[in-house]
């Protein structure tokens, strides 16, 4: 469990101290500069991190599509958008999950945010975020929170088989600098 | 462990005392197939608890996922309007398989509450604040799908089977 409270000062000032890979089961925490990345969003579309900058971004990492739906994090998460908006937030999902496989379960839950693949090479932005899991291919069920300056502020790694909710999103959220 | 930010208040839907030595918070959808399962489930805990046991409902629609959950959810609480939450409540599991139009006017004949004050209700977005609030609440306090239990504030991450329950709240009483 990483939940990170430091204030924009220590955000700032821990940078420099974040930039090694990170080991398998820690995920990058609030300070590190968010890696940047581009992937596939539909089968001919890629969508980058960079082009989102300037604006809150919510990165959730989970391990596969096609979870039982009334505990399932994105259909949560899907509800919750408005709530995300109030802080002109933006909402990424990302899994290995190749783009057809995404396609299709966005249709399925009406999601109406994008999801990410992280497909080829497998899980390469998962890992750079500290967010892999070696031992069953998936992505870990993580959470981060980026400022619009591409910094991460705030991060947590939830039991895999726990869907985290998104108290601590909003909390993250409303604690950003204007 | 998500916490229960809003605590419960006399205006909360409630079944026992509030002093009760055990309070079981849910967060619900009434059309939540796991919800319904859960709700012969709470129906158990409070017969073996008995007083030592008080039961909260609270509206946690997935209304994407679920399309009569917000409806379902405004009829319940126009009969909370009239005092009769608990009837409507049980009566929207207990028919879970057939929520629609049909079923909440047949619902508030029965309660004998008027047709034409639920259309208002739910046209004027009386019954739709409660639901927005509740939902609201929950998100803030760490609901992650449907149902949400909260055991004396703190979330039940553990399985959702009677033993399970009954093993968590046998511990706090």
């Amino acid at each position: 469990m990483t939940r990170n409270n430091d204030s924009p000062q220590q955000v700032r000032t821990s940078i420099a101290n974040t930039q090694m890979p990170p080991a398998a089961s820690s995920i990058l925490p609030a300070g590190a500069l968010a890696p940047s990345f581009t992937l596939h969003v539909t089968p001919d579309q890629t969508l980058s991190l960079n082009e989102l900058l300037g604006r809150p971004i919510i990165l959730a990492f989970y391990p596969a599509d096609w979870s039982a739906v009334c505990g399932d994090e994105l259909t949560l998460f899907n509800e919750i958008l408005p709530e995300f908006k109030k802080y002109n937030a933006e909402l990424l999902g990302i899994s290995v999950d190749g783009v057809w496989c995404h396609q299709a379960f966005e249709q399925s839950r009406k999601l109406h945010f994008p999801l990410l693949s992280d497909f080829e090479p497998k899980g390469e932005v998962a890992r750079s975020y500290g967010a892999y899991r070696s031992s069953d291919g998936v992505c870990a069920r993580a959470l981060f929170v980026i400022d619009r300056h591409g910094v991460i502020s705030w991060s947590y790694l939830s039991p895999v088989a726990v869907n985290p909710g998104a108290d601590g999103i909003l909390d993250a959220l409303e604690n950003l600098p204007p | 462990m998500a916490q229960l930010r809003d605590a419960v208040t006399a205006s909360d839907h409630m079944q026992g005392d509030v002093q009760a030595a055990v309070t079981l918070v849910e967060y619900g959808d009434y059309q939540c197939p796991a919800c319904g399962e859960a709700y012969l489930l709470v129906k158990r805990l409070q017969e073996y608890f008995g007083k030592d046991l008080c039961f909260v409902f609270r509206n946690f629609p997935l209304t994407e996922a679920h399309p009569q959950a917000e409806a379902a959810a405004e009829t319940a609480e126009f009969a909370a309007m009239h005092g009769q939450f608990w009837q409507a409540h049980d009566a929207l599991y207990e028919n879970q398989e057939a929520l629609g139009a049909t079923l909440y006017l047949e619902l508030v004949k029965t309660l004998h509450l008027s047709a034409a004050g639920l259309r208002q209700a739910v046209e004027e977005g009386s019954c739709r604040a409660r639901v927005r609030a509740d939902f609201s609440g929950g998100v803030r306090s760490g609901v992650n799908g449907t149902p949400t239990f909260f055991i004396n504030g703190r979330r039940h991450d553990g399985g959702l089977d009677f033993e399970s329950l009954v093993a968590v709240i046998e511990a706090l009483r």
